[in-house]
């Protein structure tokens, strides 16, 4: 997590900051919105009982938008030369992870596209962005549309996450619908008396859903969910250690700029045609990197001890040959110990490779551990 | 119990026959939240005052913990090494960190007292 960097702007709030207040929320500048960092609950219990339960989030503070043309095939061609994913083949209602990549391949910024199901909607994409990006963002996307191709920022919507096992009990209850989706799915619904958008999706690692919804219907809906049995509000705290447990990446920390998605290890995000095909910014670096294999990795790692290794930690082998950085790093509630996440030289990479954290100037020893941290436990796919 | 003085740091350091204990405010835990590790001091440390000499590490961030009188370190907290989140359950008692032989008692006369030291927190939020 990284606290906004001191600007001139002032800082925004979402629909639910007076909800956040009410709640006794810890408020944070992050990523220009003055954000919930933890509630009295603590960010040690919220991340267990996410884990244990259910947990609803305020990413609201991340970017919509709608890109609008007249088919399906215009749009994702139009898209397709953005991001290196498959989104022509997306089928209405489907959902897919994917990166904005500029043309040395690094990462302008990680994203989430989703094929609207209604018949209507034919021709438009869903794009959620990070908030600390959404303005490099959009302007990146607005310069490379065809005529025909718009995009459109959804500034008045907010969207909500409940996470955790119990997300699909409270959501069978009030929006069958949405419990029946798999994971990656989405579809419009009805949650009590609002409409919103609803997809089976997340950034804990937990089964759950995020639900886009208009602003101002968003804090009377967060009173709903807050309602039910076993639901806490949950932080940016929580948000960020559920997350590093599950190994996904935090734009900015693990990904930016100059690290390619196959760096990155999100070669999984790349479906097969656009690995053969190409067509997307840098994609001679990433299909070089597909064919044989990166420089350098970001790898799961496990300090041995209890002491945490935080972001900006030096990887050196045994030998003392510098090998990376630590890019995210800290306590994980569910592992019960440290855990972190770093780029190395590929060919330490390897599972239970040994090597030295340094912190504070002493060597921790850790190995590279597989990723995810805490197994996924998604709903699955139908 | 030896009065307890302030730093501007949030430690606590309480003077009993030439040896002081050290640890961190109440104010302190509550704005780290929940302690999830310490790092303790080697017993026969020579700090100087202000010396950053044990690390309080929540899941959101690492914090120094500073000497806040120059001496020796006597003795260390091994309870606390072994159970962090003690340093939320009572950090002004039970949860302190190392304590220091007093090297320069005139160092002690320029910290805070309890009502300086709130009045400080209250300016500083």
């Amino acid at each position: 997590m990284s606290a906004a960097a001191a600007s001139a702007e002032p800082l925004k709030r979402t629909p639910l900051y007076d909800l956040h207040v009410a709640l006794g929320a810890r408020i944070v500048p992050f990523a220009g919105y003055e954000m919930p960092v933890q509630y009295p609950l603590g960010i040690l219990k919220e991340h267990l009982h996410t884990r244990a339960q259910a947990g609803l989030f305020d990413v609201s503070h991340m970017g919509q938008a709608f890109l609008t043309g007249p088919d399906h095939a215009t749009t994702t061609a139009a898209l397709e030369a953005l991001v290196p994913a498959d989104v022509k083949g997306l089928s209405p209602g489907q959902q897919r992870y994917s990166q904005l990549v500029n043309d040395d391949g690094g990462i302008i910024d990680d994203l989430m596209v989703t094929r609207p199901a209604a018949p209507g909607d034919n021709g438009k994409l869903f794009l959620v962005v990070n908030a600390s990006r959404k303005d490099v963002d959009y302007a990146h996307i607005a310069d490379r549309l065809p005529g025909n191709v718009k995009l459109q920022p959804a500034p008045e919507r907010a969207l909500l996450a409940l996470q955790g096992p119990g997300a699909v009990r409270i959501m069978a209850a009030h929006c069958a619908p949405a419990a029946r989706l798999g994971f990656m799915q989405a579809a419009p619904a009805k949650i009590g008396a609002f409409d919103c958008h609803v997809s089976r999706s997340g950034y804990t690692g937990e089964d759950g859903f995020e639900i886009s919804v208009a602003g101002s219907q968003a804090t009377d809906l967060a009173k709903l969910l807050l309602a039910q049995e076993g639901v806490q509000p949950i932080g940016l705290g929580a948000r960020d250690s559920l997350r590093l447990e599950a190994g996904l990446c935090l734009y900015g920390h693990d990904i930016d700029e100059t690290t390619s998605p196959i760096e990155a290890a999100l070669a999984w995000s790349i479906q097969k045609r656009r690995r053969v095909e190409g067509g997307f910014p840098g994609a001679a670096r990433i299909q070089d990197e597909l064919a044989n294999g990166p420089k350098r990795k970001r790898v799961g790692l496990k300090p041995d001890g209890k002491a945490p290794a935080r972001e900006g930690a030096e990887i050196l082998a045994l030998l003392g040959e510098r090998l990376g950085a630590v890019t995210s790093g800290g306590f994980g509630p569910s592992v019960n110990g440290p855990v972190a996440m770093g780029y190395v030289l590929a060919d330490y990479a390897q599972q239970g490779t040994p090597m030295n954290l340094m912190v504070r100037g002493k060597a921790l020893s850790a190995s590279v551990a597989p990723l995810p941290f805490v197994p996924h436990r998604y709903a699955p796919k139908s | 119990m030896a009065t307890l003085r302030f730093t501007k740091d949030h430690e606590w350091i309480s003077v009993d026959g030439g040896i002081a204990t050290v640890g961190i405010t109440n104010h302190a835990q509550d704005q780290l939240g929940d302690v999830v590790f310490v790092e303790l001091p080697e017993v026969g440390r020579k700090a100087g005052q202000a010396d950053a000499v044990a690390v309080v590490e929540s899941v959101k961030a690492a914090s120094d913990v500073f000497a806040p009188i120059s001496g020796e370190v006597t003795e260390v907290n091994s309870e606390l090494a072994a159970n962090p989140a003690l340093v939320n359950d009572d950090a002004e008692g039970k949860a302190w960190f190392f304590k220091i032989r007093v090297a320069d008692e005139s160092e002690l006369a320029k910290l805070m007292d309890r009502a300086a030291y709130e009045a400080f927190v209250k300016e500083e939020s």
